[in-house]
């Protein structure tokens, strides 16, 4: 059970790779988005069908994109003969960013062997457990979508976050009360952090939907960077097959949270500042997965919903922990 | 600009046959037919899905002061503190129910309409679905090239009837009718994934029983906690023999199940770093039916943090666990007595606050009782340390009893006990103190066996402690189903979102030689995210195999 030191160093120094390679990967996937070349929809039903497949529809190699009339442009993809600049950097980044993935895995498994027990403890681990999810997440959307120009918006806010932890939120290995461990207690940690990454990734898709969108009002300049974004379409079936998928998974972290609590403080439900956070997101939740059903929300307002789910979630995460303490309080911070 | 995405369905698209219109437009109805009008109008409103979202949101909204302001549920010290803090605000919002957010009328009321309208809107889905079960899949739409999904027709060498059957055989797992129009026409409908209905269904449900079941356990569950001392013992037969007890709504504690506990001896573990590693709290104890049945025997049990006891529907659970010093006063009149306290952990390592009351001082009669009252009043340490080299200043440096020190002010006087007024177990009525009624001695802090002599000769020897525990009985008879709920609800929900409810609908039309024109037109009745690659295989059925 004792702490083990080196492992805990080496676990740092992973981080810190992970870090340093969602930097490079961020600076690549910025080059490669902005240099990325728009072209006009051809068929706009060819996408209805084959999605993933967006920019070499019908299209054959060699013929020059001319952007003429539809502001949706989609993003085409020069000819094979000569990979172009942008596009190598976005190979770049995304090899990068798996490296950084892998680094920051071997950082999070060796952090739980150095402390003896699952590495989910404290605020430091908790968010680097959900940069983790966020980006996995990421890397299996890019992995089916190869074309998606959203890896700079991921790597962002990620790799901030990631600073954030490595400096502020650093704290060294430690074990937690031995006592207080409770099986229930580490399902619920992990499915929570689990969930929240992936719908954290879903949130940042639906902010691009809004943002997208928002240029479309404006008269989709075709010059402008934000042309280059994914069409409304595309994002929001990202937005929403991600969000379907972590739903269920949050919805089953809340119910062993509940288990926990009946374990551990004599009820099930307490609604303590963290319980009761967590709910509030699932209800933004299920109000998202109503509001496609429902009748004038579609689009826009449901994509602004999720993204309220988005700052719920981080609220949960940051100011609930830092700032209001309750039964949960885990941060270990002080 | 418009976002209309056509992968999304608008409600007036649904390819349903309307339904009547709710109530006849011919005239305005006067009187009693007037009211019901209006008030199905409005339940058509409260049932919507649009009220539905909204109810949602502020549900959502409504939550949010109970994670942002200190609750007195769960904490009524900050609760107060923070009232004081903001003289303006605070007794406005303490009003408005701010500070019990989850028990005010308004936060009810909001989740009252919510599940009004969730049954308002379940009833009819669960007939239209038990319809949906019966009839057959809805006929093909006149004009195919206008569904969302589409293919380009094909031509086939097959006769209607070659192709229609061809292409059955190609749906083997679907609703399907086969429909045949004049002039040789044939239609076949298919639809799939009526369980999603089902899933959306049991979600919607479960969420009610989930509800009940909620209100259930605040109606007839009840709560008390109980410090215990090693050597003693409680038996839950009253709400008096516990420190605290939340009732339901409806328990007045008349018929609690009268189990017994009696706790021997209490452990707790730390590792070298001072972390716990066990709580355990040595018990033995008699279930209702033990008791009532007058048995002798005792049940050994170890109760752990996260490892309640479950008796019969309620549960014993190891909350606390902290120190009581133990004291022996020898008198001036030579009698001397052994007196313990519960006191008061006020951080991790357990350094303890508390004041051990002698009442009945022995050798005084009348009116010298009372003035000759004791109060040991001060600090307890399991592992005595020093502040800031301070050696006068006591703090504890490990949670183990190592070390146990106190640090002890001694009070004679009236404690002022006798007007009624509930005094704090762990205090002292400053009020006396400053009256002159409770006269300050010695203070002084001692090890284990270190003692003190008052002026009257009175000796106070720190002789030992003993732990206690804070023991808390749970009741709350329908927590079984609410777990139940919960997985149902989890289950409807991953059905709900996997499958998807999707038509599909292929038109055949002979060309007069033999020949025929095969159209193909898909929709999903909800959200369409993934058809579109099942639709591609689904046309591809319309076109004949190749000839090999
Ligand atoms: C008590 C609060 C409610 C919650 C938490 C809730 C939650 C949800 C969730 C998470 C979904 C998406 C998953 C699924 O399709 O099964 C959903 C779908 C649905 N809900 Fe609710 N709901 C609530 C109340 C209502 C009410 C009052 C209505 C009726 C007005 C309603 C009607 C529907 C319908 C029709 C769907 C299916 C949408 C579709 O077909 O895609 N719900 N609800």
């Amino acid at each position: 059970m004792a702490v083990s030191s080196s492992l805990g160093a080496f676990s740092d120094q992973a981080f810190g790779a992970a870090t340093a390679a969602y930097t490079v990967a961020l600076i690549c996937t910025a080059v490669e988005f902005s240099s990325r070349r728009i072209a006009a929809r051809t068929d706009r039903s060819a996408d209805l069908v084959g999605a993933g497949a967006l920019t070499r529809d019908g299209r054959p190699d060699g013929v020059p994109i001319v952007p003429t009339a539809g502001p949706y442009g989609h993003v085409a993809s020069t000819p094979a003969t000569a990979i172009p600049w942008g596009e190598r950097f976005g190979r770049a980044g995304l090899a990068v960013a798996v490296l950084g993935f892998l680094a920051q895995l071997a950082s999070i498994v060796t952090r739980g062997f150095a402390a003896g027990r699952l590495p989910l403890g404290n605020m430091y681990e908790f968010t680097s457990a959900i940069s983790a999810a966020v980006i996995g997440t990421f890397l299996v959307v890019k992995i089916k979508n190869r074309d998606l120009p959203i890896g700079v918006f991921v790597l962002v806010p990620i790799t901030l976050l990631m600073y954030v932890n490595g400096t502020v939120l650093h704290v060294a290995v430690a074990e937690l009360q031995p006592a207080l461990n409770s099986y229930w207690k580490w399902i619920h940690v992990t499915t929570v952090s689990l969930s929240s990454g992936v719908l954290m990734f879903s949130g940042i898709a639906s902010l691009l939907y809004v943002l997208r969108h928002r240029f479309e009002a404006r008269g989709s300049d075709a010059t402008s960077v934000w042309a280059k974004l994914p069409s409304l379409e595309r994002i929001d079936r990202i937005a929403y097959r991600t969000a379907i998928l972590a739903f269920p998974v949050y919805t089953f972290a809340v119910i062993t949270g509940a288990l926990w609590a009946e374990v551990a403080w004599g009820r099930y439900w307490n609604w303590d500042p963290k319980e009761t956070c967590a709910f509030i997101t699932w209800v933004i939740y299920a109000g998202y997965l109503h509001a496609r059903a429902t009748a004038g929300w579609r689009g826009t307002k449901s994509a602004w919903i999720s993204v309220i789910g988005l700052v719920s979630i981080v609220f949960n995460l940051f100011f609930i922990n830092m700032v209001i303490a309750g039964l949960h309080s885990y941060a270990g911070l002080n | 600009m418009s976002t209309h995405d056509i992968t999304h369905l608008r409600p007036d698209d649904q390819l349903e046959p309307p339904g009547p219109l709710p109530y006849p437009t011919r005239q305005r109805p006067t009187g009693p037919r007037a009211v019901a009008g209006l008030a199905r109008v409005l339940w058509r409103q409260l049932t919507s899905m649009r009220t539905a979202l909204i109810l949602l949101f502020m549900l959502a909204l409504a939550s949010l002061p109970g994670a942002l302001l200190p609750q007195w549920s769960l904490d009524q010290g900050r609760t107060l503190t923070y009232i004081e803090n903001n003289p303006t605000v605070g007794p406005i919002l303490d009003k408005l129910g701010f500070f019990g957010v989850f028990g005010s009328p308004w936060y009810a009321a909001i989740y009252l309409a919510l599940f009004t309208s969730l049954i308002g809107c379940l009833v009819p889905r669960t007939w239209d679905f038990a319809r949906a079960l019966r009839i057959e899949p809805v006929p093909t739409p006149r004009n195919l090239g206008r569904l969302p999904h589409r293919a380009v027709p094909v031509a086939t060498a097959e006769t209607a009837d070659e192709a229609a059957i061809r292409i059955t055989d190609g749906l083997r797992r679907w609703r399907l009718t086969r429909r045949d129009e004049p002039a040789g026409v044939v239609t076949l409908s298919a639809e799939k994934g009526l369980v999603r209905e089902v899933g959306n269904l049991v979600f919607h449900f479960s969420l009610l029983g989930l509800l009940a079941a909620i209100a259930v356990g605040k109606i007839l569950g009840f709560e008390g906690t109980v410090i215990v001392a090693e050597g003693g013992g409680f038996c839950s037969s009253s709400p008096s023999v516990y420190n605290a007890f939340r009732p339901g709504l409806m328990v007045d504690g008349t018929d609690l199940a009268p189990f017994c506990v009696n706790l021997d001896r209490f452990d707790a573990q730390y590792t070298d770093a001072g972390l716990a590693t066990d709580f355990d709290a040595s018990i033995e104890y008699q279930t209702g039916a033990e008791v009532a049945a007058g048995s002798a025997g005792w049940t050994s049990r170890h109760l752990k943090v996260n490892d309640p006891l479950r008796l019969e529907g309620e549960r014993l659970y190891l909350l606390g666990h902290g120190f009581s010093p133990e004291f022996t006063v020898t008198f001036p009149n030579g009698e001397t007595r052994t007196v313990s306290q519960v006191f008061q952990p006020t951080d991790t390592s357990l350094l303890s606050e508390g004041v051990v009351k002698i009442l009945d001082p022995p050798g005084y009669t009348g009116a010298e009782v009372r003035r000759h009252q004791l109060a040991l009043q001060g600090l307890f340490a399991p592992t005595a340390g020093s502040a800031h080299g301070n050696s006068n200043i006591l703090t504890s440096v490990a949670a183990a009893p190592d070390d146990p020190a106190v640090a002890i002010q001694v009070f004679r006087g009236d404690m002022g006990m006798e007007d009624g007024a509930s005094q704090s177990i762990f205090g002292i009525d400053q009020r006396q103190v400053d009256s002159g009624a409770l006269t300050k001695l010695n203070r002084k802090n001692m090890k284990l066996n270190e003692s003190m002599t008052l002026d009257d000769g009175t000796t106070v020897t720190f002789t030992g402690y003993k732990q206690w525990v804070q023991l808390q009985t749970s009741y709350d008879p329908a927590q079984g189903y609410a777990l139940v709920f919960a997985i149902t609800l989890l289950g409807g929900l991953m059905l709900s979102l996997t499958i998807k409810r999707r038509r599909v609908w292929y038109r055949i039309t002979p060309d007069g030689s033999g020949r025929s024109i095969v159209e193909v037109g898909g929709l999903a009745r909800t959200d369409q995210a993934g058809y579109g690659e099942e639709f591609t295989s689904l046309a591809a059925l319309a076109r004949p195999p190749r000839p090999s």
